[in-house]
């Protein structure tokens, strides 16, 4: 038995509620109506290369990412352009969107849709990362990095370490555990090709031992892979973010507001490698992913290969219809995921769960006296002090709030979970963070 | 169209509330109170329901009509300070002066500055050092402890096995020929001694502690702080003459040492928040109180070191910052 490893500072332990993990990865037909946003990833909107009334296929290019932080765009159903127009999308806000009316399901040449494994890659570094860019692979996390920025190490520093995430530490969640059960030699293929790219030697799967069939799966696969490794971890939240993930596997701490390069590793999903698999041996774009539906109500809990553009009603149908009781919908996990507003916006690329919540489940227990029990502080996985950050922001000293290093927060919700008197203590740091950022920029 | 709720992450939430936390407290309160009432009979049930209930009522009458706020009486909190209040006087103080200490204790020490979570000092220690500088004669006399006592009055007193130390050595005896009239240390540990209502046990005290670290409502930082700087401080005293002071074992089971070093001094609101500043906070405490017990005018020391160190929260918490992910990059 593998040691298992773990961070050390702070970390809650929500409860699990994985009810999908034992649902295989169904594929959903392609949508009527397709709303593909031109902001699906972290940095600057892709700017569409098609207009109104053109005629697209399936993984065609309909928008380009022309600054350096940014990503492609692909069409994911054939049909025609009706309109470019803002769309509310999964963020909330109503963002620029192509509509695609969809007609059959045709798919552009070169395509390879075969399933059969390809493990030769002829491509030297700089392609593969140059097929990456060009294929719109984004982290499929959450956070929806370009993944091809990731892979340009920046001059002065080198990679020692692929970190790869399989920790899926979010309740339940249960894609990246389903790729990495059913798709696990394209996984493994993924990451030799992110490895090449990166001209690293070694690269480590971080899995939660709460996966102990995904932890089995890999381990057995990765014996046929050189370099490549697989470590179980204990159960703890946020295991999954990337800090806490480095941490965890190699035990090197990123300074404050530096990015993971600076300990010489590069983290990256397990659904972003499989996206790389394919993107580069199968020249196929990011245009699908999977999506958990979830939630103690849900009729059947379920995991969906789906279409970037789908919207999230069509899931909640495919998993049984929404609910009765139902009072929330969340975009994401349950500790950071977004409460959507709207049941028709589209899947995007850093969709990774649609969750259903009853009206019992949606109330936030009542605000009561902080007590100063020092549990948040306890908890925080950034050694942060959540009761002083959120008074701090509260009543606007923000240089006070940059000194406590305010923006180290991830916004995990640790914080906001564990409080024993309700204190919304992450909705003030949030607000916090945003005026702080703004004061940052503004003394340029 | 279903309307739906949108509301910041995270979504999910503890199930641990404030009232099952101090009702956690109160729970774990059990073991000390039942060896009070043995050794001290229905006296001590008298004065802990007498403290409970008015601590209770001047909350609620405070509430009312003085704040006019949400009731709070029956988060848990109130019920705590009334038990500790209780545990920190002697089993035969008058009822009288037990309601005067609960109306201090919660009006004073906790109500002022705005109820739960606010106060700077240790209610119950509030009202117990009210009562100790206005009332020095009912608040030293101590019972005997006898097996189910079923007498309130006519009690047989006597002195502390700490007022026999400080007396004694101050009248220049040695502790050696002061000893006899001690129990045995295994006596000590049980509660069979003279002592405030709840102090006595230092067995029953650690069970209860024992019961907060399992169920996480304490960390060890404090207690370990205040009873091992204890400890070491009275060692080194020892030591250097032991006919003079006494031995450490003697410091940590006798007076209010495991009450004040498990549940005075962990108090939330009034002690520190990070880790680090609770190690501080609790050596503080340890010799504070060595410092009193040896060199001081009284024979116990615990109450004025906590409320000392309570002083000092607000600093502490200033100067003793966790430590922050990525302070110190250690690579390996």
């Amino acid at each position: 038995m593998q040691q298992l490893k773990t961070f050390v500072m702070g970390g809650v332990h929500p409860p699990e509620n994985k009810l999908a993990e034992k649902g295989a990865i169904q594929r959903l037909d392609p949508p009527k109506m397709a709303a593909i946003p031109l902001s699906q990833h972290l940095g600057v909107p892709a700017v569409p290369v098609v207009k109104r009334g053109d005629q697209v296929l399936c993984g065609q290019l309909i928008a380009k990412g022309e600054a350096f932080i940014s990503a492609n765009i692909h069409a994911s159903v054939s049909g025609k352009v009706t309109k470019i127009d803002t769309v509310t999308d999964t963020s909330g806000y109503r963002r620029k969107s192509i509509i695609i009316q969809v007609e059959g399901d045709e798919w552009l040449e070169g395509i390879d849709r075969d399933q059969g494994l390809v493990r030769e890659c002829s491509l030297d570094a700089r392609e593969i990362t140059k097929k990456i860019q060009e294929m719109g692979v984004v982290g499929m996390g959450g956070a929806t990095f370009p993944s091809h920025v990731k892979m340009m190490v920046p001059k002065g520093k080198a990679a020692e370490y692929l970190i790869i995430n399989g920790v899926e530490c979010e309740p339940c969640l249960t894609a990246d555990h389903r790729v990495m059960l059913e798709k696990g030699e394209e996984l493994m293929v993924g990451i030799g090709l992110q490895m090449k790219a990166l001209g690293v030697e070694k690269a480590i799967i971080g899995v939660e031992n709460n996966k102990p069939d995904a932890l089995a799966h890999l381990a057995k696969l990765a014996a046929d892979y050189p370099g490549i490794s697989v470590q179980a971890l204990q159960v703890k939240y946020p295991q999954g973010a990337e800090k806490q993930l480095i941490k965890a596997l190699v035990n090197r701490e990123v300074p404050s507001g530096k990015l993971p390069i600076e300990v010489g590793c590069v983290v990256h999903n397990v659904g972003t490698a499989v996206a790389v698999y394919e993107a580069v041996q199968k020249n196929k774009p990011l245009i699908e992913r999977v999506v958990t539906v979830s939630g103690s109500s849900v009729k059947n809990p379920a995991n969906f290969m789906v279409r970037i553009g789908t919207p999230v009603s069509q899931l909640i149908e495919a998993a049984g219809g929404l609910p009765e009781d139902t009072a929330k919908v969340v975009n994401g996990g349950p500790m950071m995921g977004k409460a959507l507003n709207d049941l028709e916006v589209p899947v995007s690329k850093g969709t990774s769960g649609i969750l259903v919540f009853t009206g019992a489940e949606s109330i936030r227990p009542p605000e009561q006296n902080c007590i100063r029990c020092a549990r948040c502080l306890t908890i925080c996985p950034m050694g942060l002090e959540p009761y002083l950050l959120a008074a701090l922001a509260d009543k606007k000293r923000l240089e006070e709030c940059e000194d406590e290093r305010i923006m180290d927060c991830m916004e995990c919700g640790s914080c906001l979970y564990i409080c024993p008197s309700g204190k919304p203590l992450l909705d003030h740091i949030r607000v916090g963070k945003n005026r702080v950022g703004k004061m940052i920029r503004e003394r340029g | 169209m279903k309307v739906l709720t949108v509301s910041g992450s995270p979504h999910y939430h503890t199930e641990e509330s404030v009232s099952k936390i101090m009702y956690g407290v109160v729970f774990s309160l059990v073991p000390a109170m039942l060896v009070s009432f043995y050794f001290f009979g229905l006296a001590a049930i008298l004065v802990t329901l007498t403290a409970v209930v008015s601590c209770m009522a001047f909350e609620y009458l405070i509430q009312k009509y003085l704040i006019k706020g949400p009731m709070t009486i029956f988060d848990g909190s109130a019920i705590i300070t009334g038990v500790l209040l209780a545990f920190n006087v002697p089993a035969n103080l008058p009822l009288g002066l037990v309601v005067i200490g609960s109306a201090v204790a919660i009006g004073m020490g906790k109500m002022t500055f705005g109820g739960l979570g606010k106060n700077p000092f240790n209610p119950a220690l509030v009202g117990r050092v009210f009562l100790m500088i206005s009332f020095p004669v009912q608040m030293t006399t101590y019972p005997e402890p006898a097996a189910f006592s079923t007498r309130i009055t006519d009690v047989v007193t006597g002195p502390t096995p700490l007022t026999i130390i400080k007396d004694g050595v101050s009248r220049g005896q040695e502790i050696s020929s002061l000893l006899p009239q001690i129990p045995e240390y295994a006596q000590l540990m049980m509660g069979n001694l003279g002592g405030s209502v709840g102090e006595v046990s230092a067995i029953a005290l650690l069970l209860g502690g024992i019961y907060m670290l399992i169920r996480k409502i304490i960390t060890w930082h404090i207690p370990v702080a205040f009873l091992g700087s204890a400890a070491l401080f009275s060692a080194i005293f020892w030591l250097v003459n032991p006919e003079m002071y006494p031995d450490p074992v003697f410091h940590l089971i006798t007076g209010g040492m495991m009450l004040g070093a498990l549940y005075m001094a962990t108090d939330y609101a009034t002690s520190p928040m990070s880790p680090r500043g609770m190690i501080l906070f609790g050596v503080g405490c340890g010799l504070l109180t060595i410092v009193i017990r040896l060199f001081g005018a009284y024979p116990e020391g615990v109450a004025f070191s906590i409320l000392i160190m309570n002083a000092f929260v607000p600093l502490i918490n200033r100067g003793m910052k966790p430590k922050r992910f990525g302070e110190e990059v250690k690579n390996g």
